[in-house]
């Protein structure tokens, strides 16, 4: 077979009839239209590596102290970026708000005060309830990702109320405007969305 | 704006994120409200809004729009709150400076449970520092205030 330059091939290519070019140029649209064809009608397996490596980066941001301290193993909220158990022994209380003359609201304001570690604040300012604790601290990955998983412990809440809850509830986005001298999280907001968004498409699978 | 200080209608023109601590010391001229750190860490400054312990010092003005605040001034006209016989009965104070805290933190405990254990006492009050230590007195003190109520509700 003759190896031809790449000016050469031009020139040939040039060179071929008007139909065969034709042709040639509507064979190819009509193979791209039967690939495209072919892959959309497929359904979509899912890609269980990616969700499974989606969930560590979520597992990350959920173990961040901005959302960890709200989320604690016992009944004291935690504070701070290393994540020590509240300080005036606070305590989660029946509905999550406290107890007696330490509700959450007793020191915590609707928006953040001005300076550094001055009290947050936040209009839901609030553990989770002792029903559902969500316990985030401590937590390895697979628990973790198992436990959002089963609604027993989420309250009822599905895969897609979680991820509406990190979308869009208010509490939740404190998170990334904490306030003066406290940490963010290893994602934004919109990429930890993301990020579940292909944990739960993938199957929501779990790391070990 | 209006807000209700010891069941008195009060028209105050701070600016409305004034903290109200300053409001009710400055303006109002209701010393017995003490400022301790201005962060909410230790409780001196504690007052009842619409019944719920609230720092005042970190409490805006606006938050308290329209609602009752009540402050230790206002627990009692005449000294009879049984926290307030139970403190004078108890000799509980040593410098005072964070009492009018307490007992205000303490109120709302009572408020809520009229026979408080140890546990119970240590949640309510977790927020209320003494730096001259008389927390074991703060807490017979509860007890006995508890006893008083008991004993005024069945006489």
């Amino acid at each position: 077979m003759t190896l031809l330059t790449a000016s050469e091939k031009h020139r040939h290519w040039k060179g071929a009839p008007a139909i065969s070019r034709a042709l040639a140029i509507l064979g190819c649209g009509v193979a791209s239209a039967l690939l495209a064809a072919s892959l959309t009608a497929r359904p979509a397996k899912p890609d269980t590596a990616a969700s499974r490596a989606a969930f560590l980066n979520v597992y990350r941001v959920l173990t961040s102290p901005r959302c960890q301290n709200c989320h604690p193993a016992g009944d004291a909220p935690l504070q701070g970026d290393d994540s020590h158990a509240h300080l005036q022994n606070v305590k989660r209380g029946k509905d999550g708000h406290g107890v007696y003359g330490m509700r959450c609201d007793t020191c915590h304001q609707t928006a953040n005060l001005p300076g550094a570690h001055m009290p947050p604040g936040n209009p839901k300012w609030a553990l989770p309830s002792p029903e559902h604790k969500m316990v985030f601290a401590g937590r390895s990955a697979g628990e973790l990702c198992r436990q959002l998983k089963d609604q027993k412990q989420t309250g009822g809440r599905s895969l897609e109320g979680l991820l509406n809850h990190i979308t869009n509830d208010d509490l939740v986005g404190w998170g990334w405007n904490p306030g003066e001298g406290r940490a963010l999280p290893p994602l934004s907001r919109s990429e930890t969305v993301a990020q579940m968004k292909i944990w739960i498409e993938g199957g929501a699978a779990c790391p070990e | 704006m209006t807000i209700f200080v010891n069941g008195k209608p009060v028209q105050v023109d701070d600016d409305p994120s004034t903290p109200l601590l300053w409001v009710l010391r400055e303006s109002l001229g209701l010393t017995g409200t003490k400022f301790g750190c201005g962060m909410a860490l230790c409780g001196a400054c504690t007052v009842h809004l619409d019944g719920k312990a609230i720092r005042s010092c970190v409490a805006p003005l606006s938050r308290a729009e329209g609602k009752h605040v009540t402050t230790i001034e206002g627990l009692s006209a005449n000294l009879t709150h049984p926290l307030q016989k139970a403190w004078i009965e108890l000799d509980v104070p040593q410098c005072g400076y964070c009492q009018s805290g307490q007992i205000m933190s303490a109120a709302v405990l009572l408020a809520e449970n009229a026979k408080p254990t140890d546990k119970d006492i240590d949640e309510a009050m977790g927020g209320n520092i003494c730096r001259c230590g008389t927390y074991p007195r703060i807490r017979k003190a509860i007890h006995r205030a508890a006893e008083l109520a008991s004993e005024r509700r069945t006489r």
